[in-house]
């Protein structure tokens, strides 16, 4: 017997994997290309900086030729902008080098947490959706900003566990339950996700999917933890379809002790 | 005080300046420990997350040296957690070695008789094409201090035929004020780059002995003024070799420490420069081996997370590929020291200048040069160490295993991108 998970929807499109993967920091293109196969990814995010938008089909900048189009639906991101000037800017150039019409929208100003700016981000949502892109923006686990992203037509929330690359899990765990159950789109737990429990954890509690990038690409072996947080996360998204047992305060024994008054007759 | 004009950080530019607190540094208690910390204070200050400028301070003691293999590792995790497994590569490209600054380790230095250009506009857009043909798409244009020859015209006019070619452009320039920053910016130019060279005052004084570049406190700001014309990516570094070397790192990793407080928005990078020969044949004063270059990497590392660690062409090719894994994270490659270096572009326009006069050339007269091109071609600001070509280097960061980066960047970011000019020409109209 085997696991068989609802499909995940986005913006009418249909997933089997419910882990997103990101193409940042892999030792080589190839590695990168081995772990999204492993993965069992169908959708893979690129950081606009790194490719070629000119149509020349730059040798030192073909990111792109490592991700198969047929096999993933390419989710370009804008980081590296800084506010919604620039990323609608990358957005656009995507679209026009004929890349998918879909974006990752990432503002984030501070180099160091790279955390998200929530002003700009969704002016720049509110031009993009208007524009036919399928949204999908990176945020702090704010749930009114969650809200607000979701009033003006983005196709999901991406909240954030932990800062990128911290390896620091779901920290922001009571906010992203507001989250989840506030939502009226998919919500993407992003970021900070370090070990499979993570991803497991942010199923558990009703993420519809999250992404993956830090922890698989500068594993030992990315592929063999790229399959792992394939399964943490069909396990976390299992988990969370069948419906977890209750938390107690105290133990339940599983030999109840009023059993004895099922066990003996009593007149 | 230097006024501040233009910019669009102009607003919230705080009136203090690192100079400030570069002034109020506790610098002989922090030179103490780097000097004389414990194996237990640097096993501390490595259990509290180096933290504190104490704490970097231990990690560059005699007795954190002696745990260099745990500082390696250390380094090397943090680096990957927050940069993966790549290397940026980048390119210097020189524009001119005209001068007026006498800086006695510099072998562009006024009075030095060396043979000196200033590239043509088209000139320097062959020497990029060179360049973008070994694969860098991420340049630093670099350029003595001369107002007539490098004015800002003439840099804002390069920036601007570069500008759509190279998807990133960097600035080591003569400092300026934010104001005369902001039209570079504004040209497509986005990271800038500025040595403080040393930060002990009494050495910068005997080795800045003419021009613009001997005010000490001007420099210091410079980083805080490009931030405030915009510039994104700001560089830093004493060249190591002038004062002790403990010190200058101290007063670096201060002044980093402050330009991610104060420069929020901006990515910024520090550089390990240690004095190479050069025309005027200074020798160094002070001297840093390669274990203690190898532990400083890894201290600004431990004590810096984010920052980026630059390693030039000036070190030997087996210490870089050694250092590649432990910390540093952008590095140049094939490079050339002189304007025209990579095509030979304006060595027919070169002169000769005697103590900052051009003079009729007069055969030898760059004995330093002494090439069988010395005569026309223009002298290098230093030799380089690592000879190995960019492609040479690239298949070298590969089989370390690591990603050779040369696209990380896109115009489409710069406010000089032609979209974004049409977008602000519409909002004005």
């Amino acid at each position: 017997m085997s696991l068989v998970n609802q499909p995940l929807v986005i913006a009418g499109r249909e997933f089997q994997s419910r882990l997103l993967v990101g193409t940042g920091k892999f030792a080589s293109p190839e590695a990168m290309r081995d772990a999204l196969a492993a993965s069992g990814t169908q959708l893979v995010t690129v950081a606009l900086r790194r490719a070629d938008l000119t149509g020349r089909k730059d040798p030192f900048a073909n990111i792109l030729d490592f991700i198969d189009p047929d096999r993933y639906l390419l989710l370009p991101n804008t980081s590296g902008a800084m506010n919604a000037g620039e990323a609608v800017r990358l957005a656009r150039l995507a679209a026009a080098a004929g890349l998918p019409k879909w974006v990752k929208l990432e503002i984030h100003p501070d180099p160091r947490y790279l955390l998200p700016d929530p002003i700009e981000t969704l002016a720049a949502a509110e031009v993009l959706v208007k524009e036919g892109f399928t949204v999908l923006p990176y945020i702090n686990a704010d749930p009114v900003l969650a809200k607000r992203l979701q009033e003006v037509g983005c196709a999901t929330v991406m909240p954030l566990g932990s800062p990128i690359g911290s390896n620091r899990g779901v920290q922001t765990r009571d906010q992203i339950r507001i989250i989840i159950e506030q939502a009226t789109v998919p919500v993407v737990v992003d970021a900070g996700l370090g070990a499979p429990s993570h991803a497991a954890e942010a199923m558990e509690l009703g993420a519809d999917a999250v992404l993956v990038n830090t922890a698989i690409a500068v594993a030992g072996d990315p592929c063999r933890m790229a399959i792992a947080f394939k399964l943490a996360v069909e396990a976390g998204r299992a988990a969370y379809e069948i419906g977890l047992a209750e938390r107690l305060e105290t133990a339940n024994a599983t030999s109840p002790l009023t059993a004895f008054l099922d066990a003996v007759p009593v007149s | 005080m230097h006024n501040l004009a233009g910019g669009d950080r102009l607003g919230s530019f705080s009136r203090v300046t690192f100079f400030d607190e570069f002034s109020r540094l506790p610098l002989a208690v922090l030179l103490r420990s780097a000097t004389s910390a414990s194996s237990a204070s640097v096993r501390s200050s490595l259990a509290s997350g180096v933290g504190s400028l104490s704490d970097f301070a231990a990690l560059l003691s005699p007795a954190a040296g002696a745990l260099l293999p745990e500082l390696a590792r250390r380094s090397q995790a943090l680096t990957r957690q927050r940069f993966g497994r790549v290397i940026r590569l980048f390119a210097p490209l020189y524009l001119s070695n005209e001068c007026i600054n006498n800086c006695r380790y510099c072998g562009f230095s006024r009075d030095n008789p060396i043979l000196r250009v200033t590239l043509s506009v088209a000139d320097v857009v062959r020497e990029a094409r060179a360049l973008g043909e070994q694969g860098f798409r991420n340049l630093l244009l670099v350029a003595g201090e001369h107002p007539r020859f490098v004015s800002n015209g003439y840099l804002a006019e390069c920036i601007r035929a570069l500008h759509a070619e190279v998807p990133s452009l960097s600035l080591e320039v003569g400092p300026m004020e934010a104001a005369d920053y902001a039209p570079l910016v504004a040209a497509g130019a986005e990271g800038l780059v500025v040595y403080q060279e040393t930060y002990d005052p009494i050495v910068y004084e005997a080795m800045h002995t003419a021009g613009p570049k001997r005010d000490f406190a001007w420099r210091m700001g410079t980083p805080e003024r490009a931030y405030a014309a915009g510039f994104r990516r700001l560089g830093i570094g004493a060249l190591y070799g002038l004062a002790a070397w403990r010190r200058e790192a101290l007063c670096v990793a201060a002044h980093a420490a402050y330009l991610l407080r104060h420069c929020w928005k901006a990515q910024v990078t520090i550089s390990v420069p240690r004095l190479r020969p050069c025309a005027g044949e200074f020798q160094p004063l002070t001297s840093m081996s390669d274990r203690e270059l190898v532990q400083l990497v890894c201290a600004f590392r431990l004590f810096l997370p984010d920052v980026g660690l630059v390693l030039s062409t000036r070190e030997p090719a087996p210490l870089r590929d050694g250092l590649i894994p432990l910390g540093i994270t952008l590095m140049s490659a094939g490079s050339h020291t002189e304007p025209g270096g990579y095509t030979g572009a304006g060595h027919d326009q070169t002169h000769l200048t005697q103590r900052g006069r051009i003079v009729p050339r007069a055969k030898g007269a760059s004995e330093w040069a002494g090439t069988p091109d010395a005569l026309t071609k223009a002298t290098g600001q230093f030799e380089i160490a690592d000879t190995r070509s960019a492609a040479e280097v690239s298949a070298l960061i590969a089989r370390l295993g690591y990603e050779p980066v040369w696209k990380d960047w896109d115009p489409a970011l710069s406010s000089a991108f032609p979209a974004a000019q049409a977008e602000s020409s519409q909002a004005a109209a």
